[in-house]
């Protein structure tokens, strides 16, 4: 496989907001992330935990074993849009790597939704969001 | 000589504060272009508060200290619930015997030498933070110039100058020196010439011979001129070997790496231009001075977990974390200062407007390394005297030590801080991974010692930090606009606080001021009832 490197010099989508809050002044480029694999536990593991548990209280929810994942449109929307204190990753992100790293906690920590997530299914979502 | 008749700027100005208040003052002073860089005109004067009338205030972090703090003067009853066991909030510093667990449960402990700590959360202090600055002064916080432009520091790229890092003096001047170049060539090829008069175009030749130093073909070369912006090969000296030598200007390709103009651009932010401050001796001491000047009124370990609300004053519920137990405490009124990122942990009775608001904004992710070394090779080996060195690596920055210059003996630098994806990146790592990813990244600019002197190091993801789960409140513009009104309006008896209740996320200054704009809102609910 073709390793996706990401240019985040484009896709900073926090840094694109108007960076007033106290940050890092350098500019990391790029980031080997090349499977959904890879994704989840250099990116969401972050908050969800390298288990997907989530955070103990519950407020980072757990994404094992979790019903809600059912449809593929509903974790591709969160991780497009954000939803409460998690950023919206449609800049920070390539559609392939939403696509790949959905499909992997789809079909890992308990989850067994074994119906493909394509680009194509990100695209979508992502065309509907912006109207709205 | 003419006698003056009419009133001086500062006579007219006090003028206009004695009829008008303070806010005609202000808006008198924006006009006459002072004063335009904070909305801090004075703390608040909250005069006439009703006796007896009480507010319960949710964190001890500066939003609801500083709450607490005014409140108090204008003679409310004020309470703090605060979940955890010291005051401060973001507002703090960890030192040697610290320990710190994240959210998944994993446990670092500081080693740090006694004197030496990191900010995990703010660290400097912008000179036109004026809310800010009035309480450390007022308060007797001792502050020290937090040295933001090193020229000396160092930016990397792996992608120009053959990965080596270069001084910022040297990228900075090389650019500025070729993009001068360049625009000359643009005005002598006659490519302006709609654009600029003949007698502009002179003027501008002249500022990019001065301003890009030029040589007199205006072309950027390597000379003794330009040396003394970019450093030398051999510096001048005394004596008989006295003569500098000029260094080699980079290349034009090189210089248009992205991370020399960020650079660059960073230093002209609003928020970080010089002068920048830090108190002595710890963030810390911010929160610690609010603490001792409220008073003994907050409850440590304390967690609120429901703020119910009448016509006729609000029920906060919270659970003693020590020892389990429930308690009801009631007020008239209520400053709630708890992050948006963990506020659905409490069972928030208020309108559906600003419950829509609290859940609508995300958090930013950053994670700061404190690594402490032997001795201080960055000033002894490499003349780099606090500020900081850029790289596009994930540790993002390096940033160095502003306090205790010239001291013998082990210090703490910044060994990484990264946001967004390399943020995550770090955060996702055990404590272990991510000390040998700063130390090797690191080792980009201080190759021979780095591994050396290392001795201990401390890293906090704020996106596993318990007590928030994220770093500072990163508004989106669209819920900026659909939000943030709702979510920093009174609602009946309940307000919230916070740097995301502000135009100034991620900046103790917005904490502040929005605190002194939360209790302002109830002052004026409370004199209208």
């Amino acid at each position: 496989m073709r390793p996706a490197i990401l240019r985040l010099a484009a896709l900073t989508a926090l840094a694109a907001a108007p960076a007033l809050a106290d940050s890092p002044g350098g500019r990391p480029v790029k980031m080997a992330l090349p499977d959904g694999e890879q994704v989840y536990n250099q990116i969401c593991a972050a908050c969800h935990l390298d288990k997907a548990q989530g955070s103990p209280d519950g407020t980072v929810p757990a994404l094992a074993h979790n019903a809600k994942l059912a449809s593929a449109d509903y974790p591709i929307t969160v991780v497009m849009k954000g939803q409460g204190g998690m950023p919206w990753f449609s800049e920070m992100l390539t559609p392939a790597q939403v696509a790949s790293v959905v499909g992997y906690v789809r079909t890992h920590f308990d989850n067994q939704y074994a119906d493909p997530v394509s680009e194509a299914d990100v695209k979508r979502i992502a065309a509907k969001t912006s109207e709205e | 000589m003419t006698e003056h008749t009419e009133p001086s700027r500062r006579q007219l100005l006090s003028m206009i504060g004695k009829v008008g208040g303070a806010a005609a003052m202000y808006q008198a002073m924006t006009a006459l272009g002072h004063a335009a860089e904070t909305q801090f005109t004075g703390p608040p004067v909250l005069s006439g508060a009703k006796k007896g009338a009480s507010v319960i205030v949710l964190g001890a972090g500066l939003a609801g200290m500083a709450a607490a703090y005014e409140l108090q003067k204008a003679g409310y009853s004020v309470k703090i619930l605060e979940f955890q066991d010291r005051p401060g909030g973001r507002n703090y510093s960890l030192r040697g015997g610290d320990t710190f667990t994240e959210s998944d449960g994993t446990v670092q402990k500081v080693q740090f030498a006694p004197g030496n700590y990191i900010n995990p959360g703010p660290w400097r202090i912008p000179h036109h933070h004026k809310a800010l600055l009035h309480y450390c002064r007022q308060f007797g916080v001792a502050l020290e110039p937090f040295i933001q432009l090193n020229h000396n520091g160092f930016i990397h790229s792996s992608e120009a100058f053959g990965g080596k890092p270069m001084r910022y003096k040297e990228v900075a001047t090389d650019f500025k020196g070729h993009t001068s170049e360049l625009l000359a060539k643009a005005i002598s090829a006659k490519a302006l010439d709609d654009k600029l008069t003949a007698e502009d175009q002179e003027k501008l030749m002249e500022a990019l011979r001065g301003w890009g130093v030029l040589d007199k073909n205006m072309a950027y070369s390597s000379n003794l001129k330009v040396s003394a912006q970019r450093g030398y090969d051999q510096a001048p000296g005394g004596g008989r070997n006295g003569a500098p030598t000029p260094s080699q200007i980079a290349k034009l390709q090189d210089v248009l790496d992205p991370q020399v103009w960020t650079a660059m651009s960073f230093y002209f932010s609003y928020v970080m231009q010089t002068t920048m401050f830090q108190p002595v001796g710890g963030m810390d001491m911010i929160g610690k001075a609010f603490a001792k000047n409220i008073g003994k009124i907050v409850t440590y370990n304390a967690k609120a977990t429901k703020v119910a609300q009448s016509d006729k004053g609000v029920i906060v519920s919270y659970k003693d974390v020590a020892t389990g137990q429930m308690h009801d405490v009631s007020a008239d009124w209520c400053v709630c200062t708890i992050p948006l990122s963990i506020i659905s942990q409490v069972d928030m009775q208020v309108s559906p407007a600003l419950k829509a608001a609290m859940k609508a904004v995300p958090y930013g992710g950053h994670v700061k390394i404190g690594m402490e070394f032997k001795r201080r090779f960055w000033e002894e080996d490499d003349n780099i005297y606090g500020g900081h060195s850029f790289t596009d690596q994930t540790i993002t920055q390096l940033s160095y030590p502003n306090d205790k210059m010239f001291g013998r003996g082990p210090a703490v630098l910044l060994g990484a801080f990264a946001r967004d994806l390399a943020g995550f990146q770090l955060a996702s790592m055990t404590p272990q991974q991510r000390i040998e990813t700063a130390l090797k990244q690191g080792e980009v600019f201080h190759p021979e010692q780095y591994r050396k002197e290392f001795l201990s190091g401390v890293s906090v993801p704020w996106s596993r930090v318990p007590w928030i789960l994220g770093c500072t409140s990163a508004w989106s513009e669209e819920n900026r606009k659909a939000h943030y009104k709702n979510l920093v309006t009174l609602d009946n008896r309940v307000v919230l606080a916070g740097e995301h209740a502000s135009y100034y996320g991620g900046w103790m200054e917005g904490s502040i001021l929005s605190g002194i704009d939360a209790i302002t809102q109830i002052h004026e609910r409370a004199q209208a009832a």
